[in-house]
């Protein structure tokens, strides 16, 4: 075909294009993602039983906090990767302010806390499970958002992979939050962030491959 | 900033809302820009043409992609770009040029190609008549070399040998006008 056929095949019949496509495509896949990794959350593991006095405790809402910022800012950067040339600018700093903040408040609750009680802050109950639940959660998020970034057109495959998994990672660790009973900020800065930090790894592999167009 | 940009920036607005006249033009001279950067990457004209194509479709199946309040021009060479280094992904090639950036897609443009096709013009008109034919009709024209033997009542052999001639000649001129 000659190039010039090719153009005119192209603008003839020219449709508008759709304003917000990246955002609404992004927030479609998120939507999607979400309602499985929420009835896994309350089929698999179900919400706390003590979710009525934990909401009194300043932690409950810490945790929803952290990881509702990372999305937040995640999904700001998301929205920038997934076009051509596009650069993390401010969000990419913005990522790090919810991490930063929670690592002093670990270390300073750490700190106050007697140490026959440091044990317990960094390994509550659940240790053994929380990564890797948190992971398995964000799993149906990161393959919807994975699906939305390939009608789209990431340059950075890379960057937008890793982006797509933290993005995935923080709604997974919102979910998961509902079940999780652990109040120290120790353990949520450890254990929460090494989750939703193993599901930007994996974007950041599996983006050079799969985000391809 | 590049120069091209507030031109272009405006044909892809109106594009975007649907204009396809304003997107041919838009297509057209994007063209122009896509196929000297291709060609000075890969080569081969026929690669060259092949991956423009590819991008063109790639930005026209992606153009919501674009958000106005970013530089245009950024925008289309990131995928230019892009597809140039999938391209050596696929063909196991390295991309050997670093320091690329949008200037270098908005910097050449096929106004050279026209330049050149001038300079052609000149010097054809240098050799024998039956010979400028030959040479216009195989080598820019695209005829096969039956094709021209057909066309101008002469056997095979003497068309291959006409445009070598006529090229060696050429190639002589163009050494001498250096």
């Amino acid at each position: 075909m000659k190039t010039d056929d090719l153009i005119s095949a192209l603008s003839t019949d020219l449709e508008p294009a759709p304003k917000h496509a990246v955002g609404q495509r992004l927030l479609l896949a998120l939507g999607a993602g979400i309602v499985v990794s929420s009835l896994m959350m309350w089929l698999w593991l179900g919400p706390r039983p003590d979710m009525m006095p934990a909401m009194a405790t300043p932690m409950f809402w810490m945790k929803f906090i952290y990881a509702l910022s990372i999305a937040a800012f995640g999904f700001g950067l998301i929205d920038r990767l997934a076009r051509p040339g596009g650069q993390g600018g401010v969000w990419r700093t913005l990522l790090v302010l919810p991490l930063a903040f929670m690592i002093i408040m670990a270390l300073y609750r750490y700190g106050q806390a007697p140490p026959e009680n440091h044990m317990a802050m960094l390994l509550g109950s659940s240790w053994t499970v929380c990564a890797r639940n948190i992971a398995i959660l964000s799993l149906p998020i990161f393959a919807a958002l994975f699906w939305g970034l390939r009608e789209l057109a990431p340059t950075r495959l890379t960057a937008a992979g890793a982006t797509a998994g933290v993005l995935a990672g923080a709604v997974g660790t919102f979910i998961y939050a509902f079940h999780c009973t652990e109040s120290a900020a120790p353990f949520v800065a450890i254990w929460y962030t090494l989750g939703m930090a193993a599901m930007g790894v994996l974007g950041a592999i599996l983006g050079r491959f799969l985000l391809r167009w | 900033m590049i120069a091209q940009e507030d031109e272009l920036k405006a044909l892809m607005v109106r594009s975007l809302a649907g204009d396809g006249a304003a997107y041919a033009e838009l297509l057209r001279k994007l063209q122009t820009h896509l196929r000297a950067y291709y060609l000075r990457r890969l080569g081969r004209a026929a690669d060259a043409e092949d991956l423009l194509q590819e991008t063109l479709i790639a930005m026209h199946t992606r153009r919501a992609t674009y958000d106005p309040s970013r530089p245009f021009t950024a925008w289309v060479h990131a995928i230019a770009r892009y597809k140039m280094i999938d391209y050596f992904r696929r063909t196991k090639r390295r991309a050997e040029d670093p320091l690329d950036d949008p200037d270098i897609l908005f910097g050449s443009e096929d106004a050279n190609a026209a330049e050149a096709q001038l300079d052609v013009e000149r010097l054809l008109h240098k050799l024998p008549v039956k010979t400028q034919k030959l040479i216009r009709d195989v080598k820019i024209e695209g005829l096969s070399t039956a094709e021209a033997a057909a066309k101008h009542g002469l056997s095979e052999s003497a068309v291959k040998v006409g445009v070598h001639r006529g090229l060696k000649t050429l190639a002589g001129q163009v050494g001498d006008d250096t």
